[in-house]
C-alpha cells in the first residue's frame, strides 16, 4: 500500500504518551485529539480526523497490519452494537465530567493535587515523577486527568486490537461516535436506511 | 485436428456491500481500497462506487465492524 505522510502520525501517539512520562503538562496536547474531530464534524460534516489523521487510528493500523500483531478476528456482535457504543461514550463523557469537576474542586482548594494517573477508572499509578514543579495545582489535576484518560482508552484501543481487527478501537471510539452522530445529523440522515443512495 | 483451448470461465462479478445502519464511518475501508472505490458519505456511512468496485474484498476483511458484504451479482 501507498504510505501517506499522514500514515506516519502515529509518532504523535508514541511522543505524546513518552513526553508525558517526563512531564505530565506535556499531557495538555491531548485536547488536541477532542477538539480537531469536533471541527471536522461541526465545520466540515466529516469525519476526516478519523479517516485520515487520527493518531491512534494509524498506530492502531500500523501495529495491527503492518507489524501484524492482530488476530484480525471479528469483533463480538455487542461490542460492535449501537447500545455499547453509545453507552460508551456516555460513561466516557461522564468521566470527562467528573475530571473536570475534580479540577474545579482543586482550584477552589475543596480537594488537593492527586499527583496519580489513574487506569481504567480505578487503579491509581504514581505518577510524582512527571509532576511538574512550581504549576498551578488545577493546571496540574486537569492534565493528570486528561493523561490518565488517553492511556486507559489507548490501552483498550491496543487490547482490541490484538484481539480483534486492527481498527476495532474505532468502532467505540467516544469521539468518533459523538462526531459520526454529529455527521448524521448534520447531513439529515439519523435514519440511513431509508434513504437512497447519495 | 485443432485441439481449442477451453474458454476461460469469466469471474464472478462481486461488489462490496456496506450495512449503512452499523457502519461507523471509521474510513478503515477507504484506506485500503486499492480503486477508491469506496468512500466514507458526509461522515456517516461507506458508499461503494459500483463502477469502481472489483470485489477484492480487501474493504471487508479490514472493517472493525464487520459490515461490508461481498455480493456476487449475477
Amino acid at each position: 500500500m501507498k504510505q501517506h505522510w499522514y500514515n506516519y502520525l502515529w509518532i504523535c501517539s508514541v511522543l505524546y504518551f513518552a513526553l508525558g512520562f517526563f512531564n505530565i503538562l506535556f499531557a495538555w496536547l491531548g485536547l488536541i485529539s477532542f477538539f480537531l474531530p469536533l471541527i471536522f464534524a461541526i465545520g466540515k460534516g466529516s469525519k476526516g480526523f478519523c479517516n485520515r489523521y487520527c493518531d491512534r487510528g494509524q498506530l492502531l493500523r500500523m501495529l495491527g497490519n503492518q507489524k501484524g500483531f492482530s488476530r484480525k478476528k471479528d469483533m463480538p456482535d455487542w461490542m460492535k452494537g449501537k447500545a455499547f457504543r453509545y453507552g460508551f461514550l456516555l460513561f466516557f463523557l461522564t468521566m470527562f465530567v467528573s475530571m473536570l469537576l475534580r479540577t474545579w474542586q482543586v482550584s477552589t482548594g475543596a480537594a488537593t493535587l492527586r499527583e496519580t494517573v489513574t487506569l481504567f477508572w480505578t487503579f491509581q499509578v504514581p505518577w510524582h515523577f512527571a509532576s511538574p514543579a512550581g504549576a498551578t495545582p488545577w493546571v496540574a489535576q486537569f492534565t493528570f486527568g486528561l493523561y490518565s484518560l488517553m492511556l486507559t482508552s489507548a490501552i483498550l484501543g491496543i487490547l482490541t486490537m490484538l484481539l480483534y481487527k486492527p481498527r476495532s478501537w474505532c468502532v467505540y471510539c467516544p469521539m468518533g461516535t459523538m462526531t459520526q452522530l454529529i455527521c448524521r445529523a448534520k447531513a439529515g440522515d439519523s435514519d440511513a436506511e431509508k434513504k437512497p443512495m447519495p | 485436428m485443432v485441439i481449442e483451448k477451453p474458454k476461460p470461465r469469466p469471474p464472478a462479478k462481486r461488489r462490496a456491500v456496506p450495512d449503512r445502519d452499523r457502519c461507523v464511518a471509521c474510513g478503515a475501508c477507504e484506506a485500503v481500497c486499492p480503486r477508491g472505490a469506496i468512500k466514507v458519505w458526509k461522515g456517516s456511512y461507506s458508499v461503494v462506487d459500483a463502477s469502481r468496485c472489483v470485489g477484492c474484498g480487501l474493504c471487508a476483511r479490514e472493517c472493525p465492524a464487520s459490515v461490508i458484504a461481498i455480493e456476487v451479482i449475477a
